[in-house]
Formats: structure tokens, C-alpha cells, sequence
């Protein structure tokens, strides 16, 4: 853009001179747009490696039909590799279900419990403590899953093996619950006062301003924490190796044990050989899972950003 | 008439026996304090299995010597110290590059515009990418295509990707924290952007980007899955001496010792899990003390 | 071109004692830019927010170095007006501005530099913004931005802006202290003594009494009149008679549009066009 040199001058007469502070101004707006458009590039840069890496096998040898309906996963046959992930998807969805049963109650409870009932102290030490819950990493759960869960559940079912779906499924549960708490806190504390003094000066006693008001109208915020819930147990890798057995079969009961998705890449990688058939078909479950996640977190943005246009 | 009214409308209506009413409300408290109990319970549990089990490990000399006998006996040494760089220089990393992202998002994107959009979208969806995702990115970009190899950068790299989103979040909701109003005050007096950044916006934001970072230290300390291919190793007999070594991890090491290598006593495992929950602990309860440092000296 | 690399400090010294210019050039800028007979002119002034007008077809100018009021009910543009004289409709992501306001002869969205264009305006709003900082950093950012790094500088402008403010007796003594932490009034003459310390060229008060006891009042207003020998003053007032005492001419807005312009004293007496004004200046409505 250049502006006529008459007009220029007067620019300059009336006082408008870009300084050094508008310069530096300039350099910093670009510098943090180039930081702040890092996750798009990161997001892209996940797509692009993990599917280029996997991308020889999945163009050229990846039987589309096998690989999700077939639950022979034997990539390491001499005979016949054959590359299904149907047995391993099931355990993940059975493992996820699972963890959700035990989470969202609980979740959902406790985030009332917070939102609606408890006030000053007992709120605040809740809150910590469930962020504790939240940061206890995830090897220390399946460590948990293998040395504490695994003889008890034995004991307490007298079945022959605690690593199991039962057994990851609770450590999901716990796993995913400080996040769905706090979501649905939110979406709790996200509906108007306005609406529960309405209800009150009805004379509606708490329960029924919950159920009759808080709820419906946290209703979406309550949905999208659940997606990400499911989110978060079904991309949890250390914990769901560690605790479910890691045998690949379809679950046929909460005591048998499964494979999940993510626990496969996570003990096989290491063993395979670079640019194998293998390695590649582990990159192809990579682009599975990342696929799955998008979604559901899209799908919980679309559900969270309904609420914000209502 | 009258009393169909109340009939029909009697959604909100108070029961006729308002004792009832009491008692029904106290138990739904109790119902629902129970339901967050259950989420309280399992921490104190573990807390204090871990330290039942664990604690006799736990001495300086466990700290301070390398493993030994197959790792079926001696110290951690090098996991910790292992840890200690792979979450240094993550940070390193990623809390520049998170900040500066939460800066423009807060500071400089225009609102409502679609690329603001795609970045807040992106954030979001990089959180959610499962951890063994996020190993295989690191194996395919830093380990083979930057030909880091399988080294402490490469890791450290993975998990700054990893925690990137959380130091963006945490750092966005810091500085929206700061009021609007001291913003257009300063755009008022003629600032610029930066100007009223770097003036008013980040020094009221900081503690709290700090909580949010110390959070993401944490978060780092115990991930497993991004290091396990991309620069942590099972058992090294040595200190790495520089970025471009491998180094053990504390956390794949919990998981090496207590699932691949039989006959370890029962009180290693347990007092490594001890120690990386310990520093996560230790993290955390700085986290909650600095936050209500930060709420105590309100300045507005 | 060079010696104008710091405006602001340039400007300023052309309103003090004008120094003995270096190029003819330069000369004639100066001149030329404190010759417009009118600081700011409106042409066609159009707001919108989103589907909402908030001020629609204004043309006006304000006369230099005068006591510029605006009068009208809530609601009427006013604040809206303000916003696009100093271009803070580009912080606002729904705020469109259309037609043209002309600052010392040129048009405020053909300025590169946006950021000089506000240090030449001061504004004071309704709700008072102490920022987080001490009383002394509030009142010394403007001239800090603005480069000025010299402390005894510094000091006289800080302590010259809170005794114009009427605040210097109240917090001298704690000028450590915060300024986000003051009662009310008090952040209100810390905003006037903020705007005060940029050395302004013009004076936007958005009903800056709002918060203020009566005596306080009267005392700031006794510094705007005479303030207005070296600044141009724009007064949006609620109150009728604080523009009658202070303003040379005064405008007239009312949902959204400038009903009328005229001098303060003639409309004061009656001499209206439009005879809602006279109804609003007498009370009759708003």
C-alpha cells in the first residue's frame, strides 16, 4: 500500500509516525501468530508423519476389509501375516464402556455434590484432591491395575486372572473421572443463578431445582464431558496395557482378559523392524485411534459451542 | 378451581410436609457426598499403599545408585536424573512456544475470525490425542525425519508436543483472567498491543501461567508412552552426557522393572511408584499453594 | 525525517514553547498542524453493532482549544461516539464504524500508526479502570510509553496530572499503594489524572462525574476550563447543567442521532431548532 506523497506529509503534520513501539508491536503480533498457529501445524505434523510412515502399507497391502472385521492380528506369521484389528477394538470398546460405567456416576455425582451442595472448605479440599486423582501418572495406575487390583479381583470373583476388562475398566473409570468432573462442574456452574432462585421462589426444594432445572439445562455440557470421558480412556495406553491382560480375544465377560488398540502399539512397536509390514501396520492403527479421537473431540466442541450460541 | 391450579402446576410446589422435604434434600446430600467420596477414597489408598509397601525402600543410597543385579536390586539413579532432563528441556520447549500461543489467542487473534477457530479447534484436538499417538509422531518426525535418533531431544521434543496444549490452555485462561477493562484503559492512553502486554496483561497473568506450568511439570514427570520409542531406554549402566543420548526414564522404568524383568522384590517397584507419585505430589501440593499465594494477594 | 522519529514528544513541544525550527519543511508541518480551525470533524458518522445502529448520520465539528459538550439521554450514542474518535471500534470485533472523523485535518483510518493517534487523546469513561499497578506507575505509564525515562521528569508529570485530577493531597503520602484498590471516586481522578499525564491534545470525558462528590466535581471542573486554553475538550454529560457551565457549544444526541449543534449559550436560552432539545435541556424528557 503506498499513499501519495502529498497525503503523506500530512499524515506526518497531523502527528502519525510509526515509531519504534508500533514496529515492535508489528514484530511481536507475528512472532506469537506464528507461535499461536503451532497446534494447527501440530495437529497437521501428527496427521501427515504417523500417516506417512504407515502410508507404503496402508496404500498398497492393507486389506481395508481384514483390517476391521477380521480379529486375527498375527503380523508376525511366516506363513500368513494377516493384519485384523476387530479383537483389539472390541476389548478397547468393551475396556471403555466399562470405565464409563464406573465414571460417569460417580462423576456426575461428585460434580453435583461440588456444584450444588458443598461450600467453602469441603469444596475446596474436594477439588484438590480429585486434581490429585487427575495427576497420578498413568504407569503408576497400571501398576496399581497389576499389584493391588489384579490379586484382589482374583480374590474377591475367585476367577483365575485379574487383569482383565473389570480390572481396566475401574482404572479407566478413576482415570477419566477428574476430567468429566470438572467439565460437568462447569457446565453446572455455567447455568444462571437466575434460573435456580426462579425455581426456589416456586418453592422447589434443591433436588427438585436439580433435577428439574440444573440438569436439563447442563444437559449438553454434560454430554460433550462424557465424549471427552470416552476420549480419554480410549487413547489411555500405559494403564490399559499393564491392567488388562493383553490377550487378544473378544471379551465375552468383564473377567476375560483383552488387547487394546493402543496397548498393541505400545508392545509391539518396539520390536519391530523399521519400514517393516508391521511397523507400518502398527502406524495404521496410530491413524485409527487419532481418527476416533478427532472426532469425538470435535463432536464434544460442536455440542459445547451448541450450548454458547443458545 | 384453586385446587387444580395447584394441581397442575405442582412441579415446584413444596410437598405439604415440608420434614419430609428436609430429610429427602439431606439424603440426596448424602447420596451425592458419597459419590464424591468414591472419587476421594482411591487417592488415600493408594497413598497409603504405596507408602505401606514402598517406604522401606526408600532411602538416600535408593536415590543414589544405579540399578544393579538385573535391576532386581540397587537405586534409581539414572531414571530420576533421566527424568529430571527429559522434563527440563520438554519445558523448555513448550512453554515458550504454549505461552506465546496463548498470547496471541488472548491477546491479538480476532475474535470470531475463522483461522482464531481452527487454532482453538487444533488445541483442543492436540490434548486429546491419545499419548501412543503422540510416541508414534515422535518416532516418525523427530526420531527419523529431523534424524534426532532415538535421544533425549527426541523425547523431550515428544512430550513438549504432548504438553503443549495444556500450557496453552492454562496460560489462556490466566491471562483472560485479567479484566478487559485494563486493557482498553491502556489502549486508551495509546498503547500498543505489546505495550499493554508486557505492562499490565502479563505481570497480573503470571502466577498464574506459573501454576498452570508447574501442573505441566507433573503431567511430564509420569508420562511413559511418548519416551518409550523415542529416547528412553530400558536399562542404561551409564549418565548420559549429553541431549543426543538416550537416557532410563523413572516411569518406563516402573514399567520395565514391574512387568518385563521377573524376580524383583516386591518394595522396588513399589517404592518407584512411591517416588514418581511423590514428585507428583510434591508438584502439585506447590500448584495449590501458589494458586491461593495468588488468590490471597487479589489485586483488584 | 529523522528528528521525528519520537511524535509525541515533538508535538509536545510545539505546544510549550515552540523551538526554533531546523528546516523550513518542518516549519510548515507545524503550521500545519495547528492550524485547522476545527480539531476533529464528524462526517457521516455511522455506528453499528452488529445488527444494532448505535449512531446513525452525524456531522459535526469541534472547534480547537474549546469546551466541546454532548448532552442526551442513555443510550443515545454518545460513548459509541467516542469509541471511534480514538479507533477503539478495531479493538471490537462487532463494532462497525462508517463515514469519516477527520483529527487535525486527516482522516483517523488513514493513520498508520493508530496507537501515536490515541496518546494525542485522553479519555476518561464512566466506570473508573485504576489499573493494577501503584498510584505513581498509573499516572507515569503514559509518559513511560511514550519513551520518557528521565525520573524527575517523570515525577513532575505524575504530580502536576494528580493535583489537575484534585487527587494529589489525598494520596500523596501513598503514591506505593495500589491504584486497582482505591475507593471508587478516588480511581475515577486516578483515570482523569491517567488521561492528564499523556499531555493530550484532546480531552474525552465520558460523564466522569458519575463517581465524584459534588465539591470534587468542582474543583476538576474548574481545571478543565482551564485546561481548555491548551486542549480541545469533548464533555459527555448527563448532567445538563455541568455542559451549560462548562461547554462553548454543545451537541444534542438522541437515540442514536445528533439532533442538534449549537452554541452552549444560545440553546441554553432557548434559541433551538429543534424543540426536543429544549424539552431535554428543561427537563421535560430524559
Amino acid at each position: 500500500m503506498s499513499i501519495p506523497l502529498e497525503k503523506a506529509s500530512t499524515l506526518v503534520a497531523a502527528g502519525d509516525v510509526r515509531n519504534r513501539d508500533w514496529y515492535i508491536d508489528k514484530l511481536f503480533h507475528s512472532f506469537m501468530f506464528i507461535c499461536g498457529i503451532s497446534a494447527v501445524i501440530f495437529v497437521l505434523g501428527i496427521f501427515v508423519f504417523v500417516f506417512k510412515e504407515g502410508s507404503g502399507f496402508i496404500i498398497h497391502q492393507l486389506d481395508w476389509a481384514e483390517f476391521f472385521l477380521s480379529p486375527k492380528w498375527r503380523p508376525t506369521s511366516a506363513i500368513q501375516a494377516s493384519y485384523g484389528t476387530l479383537a483389539m477394538v472390541a476389548g478397547t470398546a468393551a475396556v471403555t464402556l466399562i470405565s464409563m460405567a464406573v465414571a460417569l456416576p460417580f462423576s456426575f455425582g461428585a460434580a453435583i455434590f461440588i456444584a450444588e451442595f458443598a461450600r467453602g472448605k469441603t469444596r475446596e479440599w474436594l477439588k484438590v484432591v480429585i486434581e490429585l486423582l487427575a495427576a497420578i501418572p498413568s504407569v503408576v495406575w497400571g501398576f496399581i491395575g497389576l499389584m493391588i487390583m489384579n490379586p484382589l479381583i482374583i480374590d474377591i470373583f475367585d476367577v483365575p486372572i485379574g487383569l482383565n476388562v473389570l480390572n481396566s475398566g475401574i482404572i479407566l473409570g478413576l482415570m477419566a473421572a477428574p476430567i468429566i468432573t470438572s467439565i460437568a462442574e462447569d457446565a453446572f456452574k455455567a447455568v444462571p443463578d437466575t434460573y435456580r432462585e426462579a425455581a426456589e421462589a416456586l418453592g422447589a426444594t434443591k433436588w427438585q431445582v436439580i433435577y428439574k432445572v440444573v440438569l436439563p439445562a447442563a444437559k449438553n455440557g454434560l454430554l460433550s464431558a462424557a465424549l471427552l470421558g470416552v476420549g480419554r480412556a480410549f487413547g489411555e495406553t500405559m494403564a490399559v496395557l499393564m491392567a488388562s491382560g493383553h490377550a487378544l480375544t473378544i471379551p465375552g465377560s468383564v473377567f476375560d482378559s483383552i488387547r487394546a488398540l493402543t496397548a498393541t502399539i505400545a508392545a509391539e512397536l518396539g520390536e519391530t523392524p523399521v519400514g517393516s509390514d508391521h511397523y507400518q501396520a502398527l502406524f495404521a492403527i496410530g491413524i485409527f485411534l487419532f481418527s476416533i479421537t478427532f472426532i469425538i473431540n470435535m463432536t464434544a466442541d460442536l455440542i459445547v459451542r451448541g450450548i454458547k450460541n443458545q | 378451581m384453586n385446587q387444580t391450579a395447584t394441581h397442575t402446576s405442582t412441579r415446584f410446589q413444596a410437598e405439604p410436609i415440608n420434614l419430609k422435604n428436609i430429610q429427602v434434600q439431606k439424603l440426596f446430600m448424602i447420596l451425592f457426598g458419597l459419590m464424591a467420596a468414591v472419587l476421594v477414597i482411591p487417592v488415600i489408598l493408594i497413598i497409603f499403599t504405596l507408602l505401606q509397601k514402598g517406604g522401606s525402600a526408600i532411602s538416600w543410597e535408593f536415590l543414589t545408585t544405579f540399578p544393579s543385579n538385573g535391576m532386581t536390586a540397587g537405586g534409581i539413579l539414572p531414571a530420576l536424573l533421566g527424568t529430571v532432563w527429559l522434563v527440563a528441556i520438554s519445558l523448555l520447549a513448550s512453554v515458550p512456544l504454549g505461552v506465546a500461543a496463548a498470547i496471541y489467542l488472548s491477546e491479538y487473534a480476532p475474535q470470531d475470525h475463522w483461522l482464531t477457530r481452527v487454532i482453538n479447534l487444533a488445541t483442543i484436538n492436540l490434548a486429546g490425542v491419545p499419548s501412543i499417538v503422540h510416541a508414534l509422531f515422535g518416532l516418525g518426525a523427530f526420531v527419523a525425519f529431523f534424524h534426532l535418533g532415538t535421544s533425549i531431544l527426541a523425547a523431550s521434543l515428544t512430550l513438549a508436543v504432548m504438553t503443549l496444549p495444556v500450557v496453552i490452555v492454562a496460560s489462556w485462561e490466566s491471562l483472560q483472567s485479567v479484566p478487559f477493562a485494563f486493557r482498553e484503559a491502556c489502549w486508551n492512553m495509546g498503547a500498543t498491543r505489546w505495550q499493554t502486554i508486557w505492562h499490565v496483561v502479563l505481570p497480573n497473568a503470571l502466577t498464574g501461567i506459573l501454576t498452570g506450568i508447574i501442573l505441566q511439570v507433573s503431567r511430564a514427570a509420569g508420562e511413559t508412552a511418548p519416551i518409550m520409542f523415542t529416547g528412553a531406554a530400558f536399562f542404561l549402566p551409564f549418565l548420559p552426557s549429553s541431549v543426543m543420548d538416550q537416557t532410563m526414564a523413572l516411569a518406563l522404568h516402573l514399567f520395565t522393572i514391574s512387568t518385563q524383568v521377573p524376580g524383583v522384590p516386591e518394595q522396588i517397584p513399589f517404592g518407584v511408584a512411591l517416588v514418581l507419585f511423590g514428585i507428583v505430589l510434591i508438584i502439585n501440593t506447590c500448584s495449590i499453594w501458589l494458586r491461593m499465594y495468588l488468590r490471597s494477594k487479589k489485586k483488584w | 525525517m529523522n528528528s521525528h522519529s519520537d511524535p509525541h514528544t515533538d508535538s509536545g513541544a510545539t505546544r510549550a514553547t515552540t523551538p526554533a525550527a531546523t528546516s523550513p519543511k518542518e516549519r510548515l508541518e507545524r503550521s500545519a498542524a495547528t492550524q485547522p480551525a476545527h480539531k476533529i470533524s464528524i462526517r457521516d458518522l455511522s455506528i453499528r453493532y452488529g445488527p444494532f445502529t448505535a449512531l446513525s448520520g452525524v456531522n459535526l465539528d469541534i472547534p480547537v482549544n474549546q469546551i466541546f459538550g454532548i448532552i442526551g439521554p442513555a443510550n443515545s450514542g454518545k460513548t459509541s461516539f467516542l469509541n471511534a474518535i480514538n479507533r477503539m471500534d478495531m479493538m471490537r470485533a462487532n463494532m462497525n464504524v462508517q463515514g469519516s472523523v477527520l483529527f487535525n485535518g486527516v482522516d483517523v483510518t488513514s493513520w498508520g500508526n493508530v496507537y501515536a493517534l490515541r496518546s494525542k487523546i485522553g479519555v476518561v469513561f464512566p466506570l473508573p479502570v485504576g489499573l493494577p499497578l501503584s498510584i505513581y506507575d498509573n499516572v507515569a505509564l503514559s509518559p513511560r510509553l511514550r519513551g520518557i525515562n528521565n525520573k524527575s521528569q517523570i515525577d513532575e508529570i505524575v504530580e502536576r496530572s494528580l493535583k489537575r485530577a484534585a487527587l494529589w493531597d489525598e494520596v500523596k503520602e501513598r503514591l506505593g499503594s495500589l491504584g486497582s484498590l482505591l475507593s471508587g471516586g478516588q480511581q475515577q481522578r486516578l483515570t482523569i489524572a491517567r488521561a492528564l499525564s499523556q499531555d493530550p491534545e484532546v480531552l474525552m470525558l465520558d460523564e466522569f462525574s458519575i463517581a465524584v462528590d459534588p465539591v470534587t466535581t468542582m474543583r476538576i471542573e474548574d481545571v478543565l476550563k482551564e485546561l481548555k486554553n491548551q486542549m480541545t475538550i469533548i464533555l459527555v454529560t448527563n448532567l445538563v447543567q455541568q455542559a451549560n457551565r462548562l461547554a462553548d457549544r454543545t451537541a444534542f444526541f438522541l437515540n442514536g442521532s445528533c439532533v442538534e449543534v449549537g452554541d452552549t449559550d444560545a440553546l441554553f436560552n432557548g434559541k433551538v431548532r429543534d424543540q426536543r432539545t429544549d424539552d431535554y435541556i428543561n427537563g421535560r424528557f430524559g
